[in-house]
């Protein structure tokens, strides 16, 4: 009777997988020659591309909850995977509903752009998922490959093409550096298989050394990904040269993919290793979260001042990770929850931040916005102060749980290295706040009133953040619920 | 009645306020004057409202009264925790008071971005009552925290030449000691499963542990208290603040410190905290002699009072680390009379600056000629400074002293030459300002106080003559507070140490 496979758990990617393909169609068939054409397929897959994300999203909450497996252990579906999901359409849609304004006005609305959007939210979905390295290596291609497009997307413009070439060498060393350590793990334990690895390893009395290195390469390939040091270099490069809502895009919907995926196969295959590869975690993110803190105090360019950001995000992160248990696991969980919303917010200002008829992205251009834009400016110190993790705002409960993980596993060092640099980095949230509020405005302000796709998008990250404190109960307890799934 | 939340009120009617004030439009004259207004009202009720805590609290116990408990994370035992005894009462009502009287000094003298102001402010309250009544240790770290944000924007907004500077200072400074202190949460919660306050303080620490906590708590208490070395941000915050900054600063924020020492320090770690007692003792002693020399050679009124504030809050410490009764409640005491007399001397700076513009001492000069009125209120509150018979600053002070000799005699010696160093350097700044020949052109055409500025000094005046002439109403509410801190503090230092005797 196996000869059908059991498709319930995969249905929001096959969904999703369709719906991308009949929105490629759509668009084909609605283009004319006309600019008229051109706006119009491009809003109508715009459209309806968030329809489909919310759509999916829908889709994970009903297959979620239970553990299934699916393709002969190569697709799981769990409470994890669901929650991850959860999170990385939540950050999908809401790229996708700030783009398209941006890109009309760039010149730069195609119809493709949700398309590879929602391609690229498929590969995420399917690395969240993979039981194998062999669904992990597509799942990750699948994402990497549109994103590299993403990247380009403005083609007209030489630092978005720039930035897209950078991103594709890169991203392909880290490619084949993860190919190549799941090849030695295969060599190895003789499977791809994330819960025979697993099997194999706990049952072996000295582990082979070819595993180790294998591991190390994965690893190795998986932290290019997540953007953590000494991998991180093309971060500011990419996210600064990227057209701004593939930037927003970038900084949470594959950082979230990564790291769940990072998680999964730490966790997963190589649990009973947590000797071998904490040590690497640790230092990781020890790491990610000093270059974070420090390297962003000299920028000027706020979307270069971001990427610095979101590498010492990704470090707090980290150290659930290196934590390795179900606290640590929710940390993470918790912690980019939290990021999604913050991130989010801060990009849809950054987009708001236009001057006559172009984008202005230097932090001082903000000057005197707390008097001329006054909302914009308390939802952007909203977000930076939960950046910084000042309570009551939502950041702070982030980095509450991550710490809470790493006194509990005794990882004092990495929680006050973690603290530490948590005060460097408020130095620069904090200049943003003070450009904003300290500084006079400039001699012309900042164009208002403000898209509504921007200003919607404001009002619910901003919202999130600063009342997440009030109930964060069901959060933390459905990140609870999925990080048990990974034990 | 006995059910309603009158905590959980105080704490959120300011906030309410806040939300009130966001809703009103406009930046027009009528819309500042209802922003001001909505601001005062807002203070003014919670602190009405907060008499009934003076009215009901019940001196005889030393339990927590008006408590409040709702689940937050029930996952992981953290609830929404109030509750105040005898210790945290006054700061509570300390706070209520000051916050009107602030509101109203800021009337004419904030003209920009008023009802960000008056929203900063009222969330700065919130936050500041929420710290006092917290019971469950995590919501307190939040309230203490979070008064960073409204205390920031209000010095970097509103406040003179170097406020960037003084701002990140500031936030800089206290969040670094804060930080530790949150893994110290941490790691208490780990040992002891719960951030539940009254059960921390029965809770029983290894003493090795105590040490590493206790020196996190310290980091975050002494920046705030301020101690020495770690003052150096309270001089440049006080001189860039707005007169209603400094006012709250100095009255409320620093006791933030003090408190912390007395609620956690004490009681949680006892072995540590009598282990440190010798560093306490220096830094404070340190502090009341080397601050009220720096606070000799000021040129600037706000500056000087900010050093004033730093000795006396050496005292505060050298008191609380006592562990005797009068040590302990003339610490609070002490806390409580500065919290009024230091927020009625930088209001007496901003009567006078309002006028002239300037904080420079020698710019001023014969003010008792042309402002009598003012010469007699700044003279009060320089005499209860200094800590003369009759004004709290006496009581607080007096009580120290007589702790510390009980505990050390050296210690209460050194600290008693404070006393003689407040009078030498207040009567100097009196004599410059306020005496001397009316010489300059400006300060001859100063007017006395309006009616507005007897309204913000009226409250303050009664409190000093009332805190010196009869201060049993208040150290009554604390005593048994005090008193049961003390014993928990010695039941849990002779069990150490008899598990010391046992050991060998």
């Amino acid at each position: 009777m196996a000869d059908v496979p059991n498709i319930a758990p995969v249905l929001p990617e096959i969904f999703l997988a369709l719906a991308a393909m009949s929105l490629l169609m759509l668009g084909v068939f609605q283009k004319a020659a006309t600019p008229d054409g051109v706006m119009r397929a491009s809003r109508l897959t715009s459209g309806l591309g968030v329809v489909t994300l919310v759509l999916a999203l829908i889709l994970v909450f009903t297959v979620s909850g239970v553990k299934l497996v699916a393709f002969d252990g190569l697709f799981l579906s769990d409470p994890f995977s669901s929650y991850v999901k959860i999170l990385i359409l939540l950050a999908s849609a809401f790229s996708l509903i700030l783009a398209q304004n941006w890109l009309e006005r760039q010149g730069a609305h195609r119809f493709e752009f949700a398309i590879l959007l929602i391609f690229a939210t498929l590969g995420m979905m399917m690395m969240v998922s993979a039981g194998n390295f062999l669904s992990l290596y597509m799942g990750l291609e699948l994402q990497s490959l549109s994103l590299y497009v993403l990247a380009a997307f403005h083609r007209d413009d030489t630092r978005s093409t720039e930035a897209g070439l950078k991103y594709f060498v890169l991203g392909a060393l880290a490619s084949g550096l993860l190919l190549y350590g799941s090849s030695l793990v295969y060599g190895f334990s003789g499977t791809t298989d994330f819960a025979t690895i697993a099997s194999t390893v706990a049952a072996q009395e000295h582990t082979p050394l070819g595993l180790i290195i294998g591991l190390v390469f994965v690893m190795a390939g998986l932290a290019f990904k997540v953007s953590a040091v000494p991998f991180h270099m093309w971060t500011p490069d990419v996210y600064e040269g990227a057209p701004t809502p593939v930037t927003a895009f970038f900084s949470v919907a594959p950082k979230i993919a990564a790291l769940a995926l990072f998680v999964r196969v730490m966790v997963g295959p190589f649990g009973a290793l947590v000797a071998e590869w904490q040590q690497v975690v640790v230092m990781i993110s020890i790491l990610s979260m000093l270059l974070g803190a420090f390297a962003a105090i000299a920028q000027t360019n706020i979307k270069r001042m971001m990427a610095y950001s979101s590498i010492g995000h990704v470090g707090y992160a980290l150290i659930g990770l290196a934590v390795g248990n179900e606290a640590g696991v929710m940390g993470v969980l918790v912690y980019l929850t939290i990021y999604v919303f913050m991130n989010v917010g801060t990009f849809a200002c950054i987009m708001a931040m236009r001057r006559g008829d172009r984008n202005v992205e230097n932090i001082t251009e903000l000057g005197g916005l707390g008097k001329t834009h006054p909302a914009m400016a308390a939802a952007l110190a909203i977000f930076m102060f939960s950046m910084a993790g000042i309570p009551p705002l939502a950041g702070f409960i982030g980095k509450l749980y991550i710490f809470m993980a790493a006194i509990d596993a005794q990882l004092y060092t990495l929680a006050i290295v973690g603290v530490l640099s948590s005060v460097v980095s408020a130095y620069y949230y904090l200049r943003i706040i003070k450009v904003m509020y300290f500084d006079d405005p400039g001699i012309e302000p900042l164009e208002s009133p403000l898209p509504t796709s921007i200003v919607g998008v404001l009002v619910v990250t901003s919202l999130a953040t600063l009342l997440f404190i009030l109930v964060p109960s069901p959060v933390i307890g459905w990140a609870g619920t999925a990080a048990a799934s990974l034990f | 009645m006995a059910d309603l939340p009158i905590l959980s009120l105080l704490v959120f009617l300011p906030l309410a306020g806040a939300g009130f004030i966001l809703t009103i439009n406009g930046d027009d004259e009528i819309a500042q004057n209802n922003a001001r207004k909505t601001a005062l009202w807002a203070s003014t009720i919670t602190f009405i409202l907060s008499l009934w805590l003076w009215f009901k609290f019940d001196n005889s116990t030393a339990d927590f009264q008006f408590v409040e408990n709702v689940d937050w994370i029930p996952t992981f035992n953290i609830s929404y925790h109030l509750g105040i005894d005898g210790i945290s009462v006054l700061f509570v009502l300390l706070t209520t008071v000051l916050t009107p009287v602030c509101i109203l000094a800021s009337w004419r003298s904030i003209q920009d971005r008023v009802k960000e102001y008056m929203i900063a402010f009222l969330i700065l309250e919130t936050m500041m009552i929420g710290m006092f009544a917290a019971l469950d240790i995590v919501i307190f770290y939040i309230f203490f925290e979070a008064v960073l944000i409204p205390m920031f924007l209000i010095i970097g907004v509103w406040g003179g030449q170097r406020r960037v500077y003084a701002s990140y200072k500031l936030f800089l400074y206290t969040l670094l000691g804060s930080v530790l202190m949150l893994l110290a949460i941490l790691v208490m919660y780990n040992q002891a499963g719960t951030t539940d306050i009254p059960t921390l303080m029965t809770t029983r620490f290894d003493p090795s542990l105590q040490i590493w906590l206790w020196l996190a708590f310290f980091a975050s208490f002494a920046v705030k208290v301020p101690m020495w070395p770690v003052h150096t941000w309270l001089p440049d915050a006080h001189v860039e603040a707005p007169t209603a900054g400094s006012v709250i600063l100095a009255g409320v924020l620093l006791k933030f410190g003090g408190y912390g020492f007395i609620r956690f320090s004490l009681p949680m770690f006892p072995d540590a905290s009598v282990y440190f007692t010798p560093l306490i003792y220096s830094l404070s002693i340190v502090a009341v002699i080397y601050t009220s020399l720096v606070a000799l050679v000021q040129n600037d009124m706000k500056k000087l009072i900010a050093y004033s504030s730093i000795a006396h809050m050496g005292f505060v410490t050298a008191g609380t680390f006592s562990l005797t009764m009068q040590g302990v409640e003339g610490a609070i005491f002490q806390m409580l009379s500065h919290g009024v007399v230091s927020a009625a001397l930088f209001l007496c700076v901003g009567v006078i600056y309002d006028r002239l513009h300037t904080r420079e001492i020698a710019a001023y000069g014969g003010l008792v000629h042309k402002m009598p009125a003012y010469a007699l209120v700044f003279m009060l509150f320089m005499m209860a400074s200094v800590g003369l018979p009759g004004t709290g600053g006496f009581v607080g002070e007096f009580l120290v002293l007589v702790g510390l000799f009980k505990a050390n005699t050296w210690v209460a010696a050194f600290a008693a030459t404070g006393v003689v160093l407040g009078a030498a350097y207040m009567l100097y700044l009196y004599r410059r300002v306020v005496f001397g020949a009316l010489e300059k052109e400006e300060v001859k055409k100063m007017l006395d106080m309006s009616p507005r500025e007897w309204a913000v000094f009226a409250p303050l005046i009664i409190l000093t003559l009332w805190m010196g002439v009869y201060p049993m109403s208040f150290l009554d509410m604390m005593h048994v507070s005090v008193d049961n801190l003390l014993g928990q503090v010695q039941l849990a230092l002779d069990a150490s140490n008899s598990a010391l005797v046992a050991g060998q």
